[in-house]
């Protein structure tokens, strides 16, 4: 046994990285030794020890739940982050109308492929609008990509709802009336602010490559 | 009427099996599992389950067990492609069968003194006709435990044989060398209790150890206790021995049974523990014995037989219950042995003890008996 026992004095270096590291409080390596102590060896006095603790934190947890750390989901809720993905939502224009202008960035970006988008005009030159906009909530892996890349404000995950549990997979497509339900009107300027880009001339000079 | 019992054993005997395996063991079998979903919660610092309810009727979740039964029952029960199925269908009822008819054994009151009844009972010796609250009182008694204990592994060996799946053999074959080795180990370590009561009948046993506690099996057999509980879990197949299952590599011998079959191994594994417990209970802690009750009463206080006999009744279950929550609180506080591990700890570590443990007994036993 004796050949263990020098495997518990480690040099501090060893546990230097996680001990200097960014981290406060007990986050570490501590390194424990073969089971070497006659009270060790005999291994009942620590089963002993061990169903103390165990006993101790049933009972703290039977009268008065001391060390308990379980949520009751649905009737006890956490506050999410700010930024926490929920379901999606489609926000409004001042009009009631969809902001989406089908500009097809979020099926394209969206990793899981779960956005589909049929664009239709809308009798203005400048935008078009989606006749059909489904997001497969099955499908979606919650990455909030298309969000990301909306330049409209247009959909949005921050309505702070599960992915509700279904009977057929078909009930978890949401079309563009679901999710214009949870929708709102958006405070971004429809277009972004600004001078309209089509009339602005550039303002910097064009690169013009050395001869 | 309890006249007409004596005379008609076998009514008697249904009516206590009635009483002991319906109304308390299988109770207590199906409440241990969902007892042991919230023990091992409450050590872990969670909850558990405790939403099933009917309407507003919720008990901590103790409904779960209603639930569990009516899903098994109500599950579809797979039989794979090339199984034995003889043997198949077997494997359960061998499994579940030997534990439920060891509890024969097990005295659960002192005799009940037909005609009695109602008096305070200061001479025991006045009872003509009784009504042992045991349901075969038989002088072979732990014999007949460990025969029927043996034969329970045919339930493990066979369900994991006839599955004709690998994982399942493996599972069966580490509960045949388990049984096999820890059931030396148990019947060793309960030959110096043996000793000392002179007796192998269980109630003759709970007789002999007496009202007080001092001269309970656990005071005078230490060594026979720790090493007589350690090989009896090993043999309820239940962690930290629990091999046969190994839940992270084999799944465990009944991996390809579904449905209520599996349902029915699990309440064999749940009902040995409760054995386990009446068991410990009747060689090591009194069995029905109240410290400080004897047939009339308390010391001064006199109380009228059947009122004894129901303290006494109510002592045996709750010692009971609490080795059933001891055995709980080690299955979820030790993790589990390797093979090699297991086979250590029985063959050179508990046996030798065991019969160390017998030597001593026995040099004690002869030195008090003035060595005749």
């Amino acid at each position: 046994m004796a050949s263990h026992t020098k495997h518990e004095h480690h040099p501090a270096g060893m546990a230097g990285p996680a001990a200097t590291g960014p981290r406060k409080g007990k986050v570490g390596i501590r390194v424990v030794g073969r089971p070497d102590s006659l009270e060790q060896r005999l291994y009942l006095p620590e089963v002993v020890k061990g169903l103390g603790l165990t006993a101790k934190h049933f009972f703290a947890n039977l009268f008065g739940r001391k060390y308990t750390v379980t949520v009751e989901y649905p009737e006890e809720k956490l506050k999410y982050p700010e930024r926490h993905r929920g379901l999606h939502r489609l926000m409004h224009r001042e009009d009631g109308q969809v902001r989406c202008v089908a500009c097809m960035l979020c099926p394209t970006v969206c990793p899981a492929h779960c956005i589909t988008i049929v664009a239709e005009e809308t009798g203005n030159q400048n935008e078009k609008r989606p006749k059909i906009f489904e997001i497969d909530e099955l499908r979606c892996v919650v990455c909030g990509l298309c969000v990301e890349a909306c330049p409209c404000d247009a959909i949005r995950m921050d309505t702070g709802v599960h992915a509700p549990a279904v009977d057929f997979r078909g009930d978890s497509i949401l079309g563009k009336i679901d999710l214009l339900k949870r929708g709102t009107q958006s405070k971004a300027v429809q277009g972004g602010i600004g001078p309209d880009w089509r009339t602005r001339q550039p303002t910097v000079k064009q690169y013009d490559p050395p001869k | 009427m309890l006249e007409f019992l004596v005379a008609h054993t076998a009514l008697q005997a249904l009516i206590k099996v009635i009483l002991l395996v319906v109304l308390f063991v299988m109770p207590l079998a199906s409440l241990s599992t969902w007892a042991e979903r919230r023990q091992s919660a409450m050590m872990q610092d969670r909850l558990g389950p405790n939403r099933a309810n009917i309407g507003p009727i919720k008990l901590w979740g103790i409904l779960h067990f209603v639930a569990d039964a009516i899903k098994m029952i109500f599950k579809e029960d797979i039989v794979p492609a090339k199984v034995d199925r003889f043997l198949f269908a077997l494997a359960p009822v061998m499994a579940i069968a030997p534990v439920l008819i060891t509890f024969a054994i097990i005295p659960f009151g002192s005799d009940l003194c037909v005609g009695h009844v109602t008096e305070v009972l200061r001479d025991p010796g006045v009872c003509s006709s009784i009504i042992p609250m045991q349901v075969a009182r038989m002088d072979v008694g732990l014999l007949f435990y460990f025969a029927l204990a043996s034969l329970a592994v045919y339930g493990t060996t066979l369900a994991g044989w006839a599955s004709y799946n690998k994982w399942s053999l493996l599972g069966g074959l580490r509960a045949s060398s388990q049984m096999m080795s820890y059931e030396v180990t148990m019947g060793l370590s309960l030959m110096g209790a043996f000793l000392i009561y002179g007796t192998l009948e269980p109630n003759a046993m709970v007789v002999a150890q007496g009202s007080n506690p001092l001269n309970w099996g656990i005071v005078t057999q230490p060594l026979g206790f720790i090493i007589f509980f350690t090989a009896a879990i090993a043999e309820t197949k239940r962690a930290p021995f629990d091999l046969p299952e190994g839940e992270p590599e084999l799944i465990g011998y009944f991996v390809e049974y579904s449905g209520m079959r599996f349902g029915i191994f699990f309440l064999a594994e749940f009902i040995e523990t409760i054995f386990l417990a009446s068991v410990v209970t009747t060689v090591f802690l009194g069995g029905w014995q109240v410290p400080g009750l004897s047939s009339s009463g308390f010391l001064s206080w006199e109380l009228p037989h059947l009122a004894v006999v129901l303290i006494q009744i109510v002592a045996w279950s709750v010692k009971v219950l609490f080795l059933c929550w001891l055995q709980l609180l080690i299955r979820w506080t030790l993790p589990r042995f390797r093979p090699d591990q297991l086979m250590r700890l029985g063959w050179k570590q508990l046996l030798p003890l065991s019969l160390i443990n017998i030597v001593i007994t026995a040099a004690v036993v002869l030195w008090r008996s003035g060595g005749k």
